[in-house]
C-alpha cells in the first residue's frame, strides 16, 4: 500500500495525542496553570494535528462532515464520532486542570475511556480489510492501542512507562513476523484472483496497461521494501528500547522530550513499513505476487 | 445508507467467456467512451510521455502453463463485480457507496464522496479507480444510464461493453432467476467467482477458456524423417561411422 505521508502522519501523530489525552483524562497530572494548560494543548494539538493531516488525504474534502453518517457500518464514520466526542467531552477537564475548578474525575475516566476507543476505530479501519492479508490480524488494533498507551504513559512520565514501550516492542515483533506469512496464509494467488488455476499456472504475458494508474500507485506500491529490514531494526530501537532506556535515568522533563522526540521517529518509521509493507490482493492481476 | 441490503430483487450483473475473448480491447474503450460522456473519466497527460487515467474496465492477459499441451493465452477483462457482500460498500463513511435492492447494482453517489478511497483498498479486484481530477470514486455502473433508459433503441439497453463484444464474449442480464440466459450460461459452462474466498460474493460470473487438448503433431513430420540416397547417402553412412 502506497504509505501517503498524511495518512502515516496522521495515524502516528494523533495515536500519540489521544494515548497522552487518555492518560490526562485519567488524571495523570498533578499541576495546574500554565504547567496545565501546556500539556493539555500538547494533547489536543497532537491529536488535531493528525485529524487535519488526514483531510490531506481526501481528493473531495468539501463533503468531510458526510462522513459523520456511516456510524452503523464504516469504522472511518465511528473514528469521526469517536474522535469528536473525546475532544469535546475532555474540553471540560482540561479547563479543570488548568483552572483548578475540581470536575468530578467521571467525565474524565469517560474522555480518557474515549480516546482510546478512537484509537482502537482507527486500527479497524484498517484490519477490517481483508483485502490487505498483514493488516487483517488482531495484532494490528494491539499494537495501535500499544502505541498510544506507551506514548501516553511516556508523556504523562508514568513511573512504568518504559515497561509499555519495550511491550510495544514486543507487539511490533510479533506484528510484523505473523504479518510476514499472512499473504500466503490467505491462500490467494494470480491463479484464484483470475480462476484460471482451473487451466493451469497463470503469468501475465502482457500488461494490462504500460503505464501507471490509481491501482498501481494507490496499492502495488514496492519501492523502498528493500530497506524493510533495517527500518525495522531502526523502529524497534527508536520507538521502544532507546525511550525505554531514557526513562529510567532521572532526568526530568527534558529526558522525557528526548525520549518522546525519539520515540515519534520510530513510530513514524514503524507506520511507514506498516503501509509499505502491507501487500494487496489485487496485485495479483498484475503479477505482483506469484 | 451503507448497510447492505439483505437481498436484492434482481442480481444484474455480467457473465465473461472467457474462452472467447480475444483481447481486442473494444469492451475498455466503449465503456470509456459511454462513461466519459457520462460521470467524467479524466485522462492525465494522454498523449504524453506519461499518459495516465480513470477506466472502469481492463483487459489483462495471462499465458497458463497447461500441464500437458502448449501454454495457452487467455485474455481477462476486469471490471466491478457488483458483489453481493460489497466490502466497498459498508467501508464507505459518508453513504456515498450503495447497492442498489432493486436490482444489486453497486454505485457511487458522487454527490456525498469524499474521496477517500477506502473503498477502493476494501475491494480485492481493483474494481475501483479515483478520478485523479474530480477527486472522486469512479467505478462500473453496468451502464444504470443504458439499461433503464427507453430514449434508446432497445438493442441499445445493455451496457457498452456487452453492446459494443464484437466477439459475444460478454453477456448482461439477471442472475437471480435460474431461467435467464446468463443463469443457462453459467449453468452449462461451469462458470466461477473470482477469489471467492475473500467472502464478497460476487454477482458477476467468469466462464473458463475450454481446453484446448494436447498439441497435434505437426502436418510436416512425415518429412523430417528424409532417407538419403546417392553422394549424400554415402556421406551419411560415412560420416555416422567417424
Amino acid at each position: 500500500m502506497h504509505p501517503a505521508p498524511s495518512v502515516v502522519l496522521f495515524s502516528t501523530l494523533s495515536g500519540l495525542g489521544f494515548g497522552f489525552l487518555a492518560f490526562l483524562g485519567w488524571g495523570a497530572l498533578n499541576a495546574t496553570g500554565w504547567t496545565a494548560f501546556f500539556l493539555w494543548g500538547l494533547g489536543y494539538g497532537l491529536a488535531v494535528a493528525g485529524l487535519v493531516a488526514s483531510t490531506f488525504h481526501l481528493g473531495n474534502p468539501k463533503n468531510a462532515l458526510k462522513a459523520f453518517t456511516q456510524w452503523r457500518t464504516s469504522w472511518l464514520s465511528r473514528e469521526a464520532w469517536a474522535s469528536v466526542a473525546t475532544l469535546l467531552i475532555l474540553a471540560p477537564v482540561a479547563l479543570s486542570d488548568i483552572f483548578a475548578l475540581g470536575l468530578a474525575q467521571l467525565v474524565g475516566q469517560i474522555g480518557g475511556a474515549l480516546a482510546l476507543l478512537t484509537v482502537l476505530t482507527t486500527a479497524m479501519i484498517y484490519t477490517q480489510i481483508r483485502a490487505v492479508p498483514r493488516w487483517h490480524h488482531w495484532l494490528t488494533p494491539v499494537m495501535f492501542l500499544t502505541f498510544a498507551l506507551a506514548g501516553g504513559a511516556m508523556l504523562s512520565a508514568r513511573g512504568w512507562a518504559p515497561i509499555l514501550l519495550l511491550t510495544l516492542g514486543a507487539v511490533l515483533f510479533a506484528l510484523w513476523k505473523v504479518g510476514d506469512g499472512a499473504f500466503a496464509r490467505a491462500g490467494q494467488t494470480m491463479g484464484t484472483a483470475t480462476g484460471l488455476d482451473r487451466l493451469g499456472v497463470p503469468a501475465v504475458f502482457d500488461p494490462a496497461h504500460t503505464a501507471g494508474n490509481y491501482l498501481k500507485r494507490e496499492m502495488i506500491f514496492v519501492v523502498g521494501r528493500k530497506h524493510a529490514a533495517k527500518l525495522r531494526k531502526l523502529a524497534l530501537a527508536l520507538a521502544s528500547i532507546l525511550p525505554a532506556i531514557l526513562l529510567l535515568f532521572p532526568l526530568g522533563p527534558w529526558g522525557i522530550a528526548l525520549a518522546a522526540f525519539l520515540h515519534l521517529a520510530g513510530a513514524l518509521a514503524a507506520r511507514w513499513l506498516f503501509f509499505a509493507e502491507a501487500e494487496h490482493v489485487v496485485g495479483l492481476y498484475y503479477g505482483a505476487r506469484g | 445508507m451503507t448497510a447492505l441490503p439483505q437481498t436484492t430483487e434482481k442480481k444484474l450483473g455480467l457473465v465473461i467467456d472467457l474462452d472467447t475473448c480475444v483481447g481486442c480491447q473494444a469492451c475498455v474503450t466503449a465503456c470509456k467512451g459511454w462513461n466519459d460522456a457520462g460521470i467524467g473519466l479524466s485522462d492525465q497527460d494522454p498523449y504524453g510521455a506519461d499518459p495516465s487515467g480513470t477506466f472502469l474496465n481492463r483487459v489483462h492477459s495471462y499465458q497458463v502453463a497447461v500441464p500437458e499441451g502448449p501454454a495457452q493465452v487467455v485474455t481477462f477483462p476486469r471490471s466491478c463485480l457488483h458483489c453481493d457482500n460489497a466490502p466497498c460498500v459498508t467501508v464507505c463513511p459518508t453513504g456515498a457507496s450503495y447497492k442498489r435492492a432493486e436490482d444489486g447494482i453497486v454505485l457511487v453517489n458522487e454527490d456525498a464522496c469524499i474521496g477517500c478511497g477506502l473503498c477502493a483498498w476494501a475491494c480485492p479486484y481493483g474494481a475501483r479507480e479515483m478520478d485523479a481530477a474530480q477527486g472522486v470514486m469512479k467505478k462500473c455502473t453496468l451502464c444504470v444510464d443504458r439499461i433503464y433508459n427507453e430514449t434508446l433503441p432497445e438493442e441499445d439497453r445493455e451496457p457498452a461493453c456487452v453492446r459494443t463484444c464484437p466477439t459475444n464474449a460478454r453477456h448482461f442480464g439477471d442472475l437471480a432467476d435460474p431461467e435467464s440466459q446468463v443463469s443457462k450460461l453459467v449453468a452449462q459452462r461451469g462458470g466461477y467467482d473470482l477469489m471467492p474466498d475473500m467472502g464478497t460474493k460476487p454477482t458477476n460470473k467468469y466462464l473458463p477458456p475450454r481446453r484446448k487438448g494436447p498439441g497435434e503433431a505437426s502436418p510436416l513430420a512425415p518429412l523430417m524423417d528424409i532417407k538419403a540416397t546417392g553422394i549424400a547417402g554415402w556421406l551419411d553412412r560415412m560420416l555416422g561411422k567417424i
